[in-house]
């Protein structure tokens, strides 16, 4: 099991090169740069430009700015943001809480809503219920994410029962640890809605497909033909199995849920990583952009990894070692 | 075959209803101009956020009801008794060329009055008056279109690098399945952005819409090209295909002539499954307003636009948030298309 964690995190390091590189490449040959702005306002001297240029390493050819960067990264040293003038750890830490609790919320409530919904369908396949579940999945599966969260700010303006955006509310620093556990909790609902919305019915589905599979399984009937109770043949025979491709789609499951978050956060107004990137991408802010997109594809992989490995929990059938 | 895949498709009742309105979007989309009362950037700025103006029947024709600003900080509008504008349809307008290159005067609807400002609207008004409908209209032209180019280049591309690998193995395989895996090892968004960051931020339209189908089938091609590999792959090895290696044919006349045919029904269904993605990848592009932009029209713009206006007045227009439905009816007659499709093509393949 080692081994195999092992050479999986080996994996990963040309693949944050290649990323790295190909981000680095891409602002690089953006045109123009951080100091475009200043450049142009007749306020700044040619000579302070100069001097920033020097401090940011600007007038050095660009393998020489990457192995720059790449040198302080091995040092933990992530950089400085242009724009903010502060650390880029600073700048990222919060957002990464904040982004993988958004993730992982939603994660569980589509999960949470998807499988029993999956199984009752499944069971009730052709009911009137089942029909009707498949069509709202649909008309889930359809809406652009930033246009339901469009509708959920929409919602909360004309309703007033939810916060329209943000994390917290401007008196949260005043508030009792306790009250600012449910600030946060009260002002994760709706994002969190609207981002798992979109993966409750794609899961649903294959939910359902799975399940329908095994309940003609060979070893379903003989199970039956045991005289195992009913129940326990669902749960312990037929959700053990169906429900596994859904474990090794937690880290595509995530990979949707980090762009989604993306146009979710900036739409809602939740302070995470996307909203981050997006500025930053924006301001031209090089290194919090390379950063947080290393944060992100880690996240991901970290996720896939995690996948693997609960899946090689959950069904004793699949060896990791191999 | 590919017949008898249509003519099933037209004998589901799902499968002919969202073909029908798929066609209705897409002729909607190639005669816009001529459906359209109003250009893009006809702006009235006394008519923000006017209401749908209701239409009424008198004089054996139809009038348009004439609405009066009652209270401008808050853009409510009162309909005036009495006064009414007739419609005139077949009208003459402003000038376009219909599909192109037809130079016409004629559209569908026009106010029967001298009063150029846009009086008629039928899905309401924007922020600066402009026409809502006539927008959807247009933004409808771009919206819908680069699905189609999308997929097309992404499949061309998902075709021949997976279909070489599949057909070659060894290295190019190798190094074309691991380049595959980057691209899909970077949440989509993310990627998204940093190839649109390195493009100049302003372009003219028709540059901007090359761009953007560019940027979203270069990410699209790398999930085409794994599976399109495994297939040909396996058909790699079938008697056909040593029969025609052996008798000399070239690799490519091998691709397209035995391996690709094999492919079509796949690729069909892929493609159909696909399109919805290059709708809401142009959609978010142009809602993050890195796509399209003014005074050109697409959903995704009219969205951003909308989200600001939320922003900003905190009112609740419904008609402004109708290119949402637009791209929903749109995605989901895709998606019943795709999976009708693909029931037809092989019952047994899973969600």
């Amino acid at each position: 099991m080692g081994k195999f964690i092992l050479k999986r995190f080996l994996s990963i390091i040309p693949l944050l090169l290649g990323i790295t590189f190909l981000v680095f490449i891409l602002m690089y040959a953006a045109p123009g740069d951080f100091l475009s702005e200043a450049r142009a306002s007749k306020d700044i001297s040619k000579e302070r430009i100069e001097e920033m240029e020097r401090e940011f390493g600007l007038d050095k050819s660009w393998h020489i700015q990457y192995a720059l960067w790449l040198k302080n990264v091995l040092t933990l040293n992530l950089g400085e943001s242009w724009a903010y003038k502060v650390p880029v750890e600073d700048l990222i830490g919060q957002r990464i809480v904040a982004t993988l609790v958004l993730s992982i919320t939603s994660l569980f409530f589509a999960w949470l809503i998807a499988i029993p919904l999956g199984v009752l369908t499944a069971i009730h396949k052709d009911s009137i219920f089942d029909r009707l579940t498949s069509i709202l999945a649909y008309a889930a599966l359809s809406i652009p994410e930033f246009f339901l969260a469009l509708l959920a700010v929409f919602f909360a303006a004309s309703t007033g029962l939810f916060p329209i955006g943000g994390r917290t509310s401007i008196g949260h620093d005043f508030l009792a640890p306790l009250a600012q556990f449910f600030d946060y909790v009260y002002h994760l609902i709706l994002p969190t809605i609207v981002l798992g919305i979109g993966g409750i019915a794609g899961m649903m589905r294959i939910m359902r497909a799975n399940f329908l599979d095994y309940l003609r399984a060979e070893f379903v009937t003989t199970a039956r033909a045991k005289g195992v109770p009913e129940g326990w043949v669902m749960f312990k025979h037929v959700l053990r199995n169906a429900i596994n491709p859904l474990i090794s789609a937690f880290g595509f499951a995530f990979s949707g849920l980090l762009s989604g978050a993306l146009l979710v956060e900036n739409v809602m107004n939740y302070p995470g990583l996307g909203q981050l990137i997006y500025s930053s991408f924006l301001k031209q802010d090089q290194y919090v952009v390379m950063a947080a997109v290393v944060i992100g594809c880690v996240m991901l992989m970290l996720g896939n990894l995690l996948a693997d490995l609960l899946l090689g929990w959950t069904d004793p059938r699949i060896r990791l070692e191999k | 075959m590919r017949n008898s895949i249509f003519k099933e498709l037209l004998h589901r009742p799902l499968g002919l209803f969202v073909s029908v309105i798929l066609l209705l979007l897409y002729t909607c989309a190639l005669f816009a101009p001529f459906l359209a009362p109003y250009k893009t950037s006809d702006q009235n700025l006394d008519k923000s956020f006017h209401p749908p103006t209701g239409i009424t029947w008198k004089d054996g024709r139809f009038h348009v009801k004439i609405y009066e600003n009652i209270d401008p900080t808050a853009a409510r509008y009162e309909v005036i008794k009495g006064k009414t504008i007739p419609i005139k349809l077949f009208a003459k307008g402003y000038d376009y060329n219909l599909l192109g290159f037809i130079p016409m005067q004629r559209h569908l609807f026009q106010l029967d009055t001298s009063e150029s400002h846009p009086q008629i609207y039928i899905l309401g008004s924007d922020v600066t008056g402009r026409d809502v409908f006539s927008r959807l209209l247009y933004g409808s032209q771009i919206s819908l279109s680069i699905g189609l180019i999308g997929i097309t280049i992404t499949m061309l591309l998902g075709f021949l690098v997976g279909g070489l690998s599949g057909y070659f193995g060894g290295k190019f395989d190798f190094f074309a399945m691991r380049f595959v895996e980057f691209l899909m090892a970077i949440p989509g968004l993310y990627l998204l952005l940093a190839l649109r960051s390195a493009l100049a931020q302003h372009f003219e339209s028709a540059q901007m819409y090359m761009m953007i189908v560019i940027i979203l089938a270069f990410i699209g091609w790398a999930g085409t090209a794994r599976i399109i590999r495994g297939m040909s792959l396996s058909i790699r090895n079938r008697q056909f295909v040593y029969a025609a290696e052996s008798m000399g044919q070239s690799t490519i006349v091998i691709l397209f002539k035995h391996i690709l045919p094999n492919l079509t029904s796949y690729l069909l269904v892929a493609a159909t499954l696909s399109i919805p993605g290059y709708i809401l990848g142009e959609a978010a592009l142009s809602f993050l307003g890195l796509g399209i932009q003014e005074p050109s029209a697409s959903w995704g713009l009219m969205l951003k636009q909308t989200q600001e206006d939320m922003k900003v007045f905190m009112l609740n227009f419904w008609w402004l948030l109708t290119p949402g439905l637009a791209i929903f009816i749109t995605v989901i007659a895709f998606n019943v298309l795709g999976d009708t499709l693909r029931d037809i093509v092989d019952p047994k393949m899973k969600v």
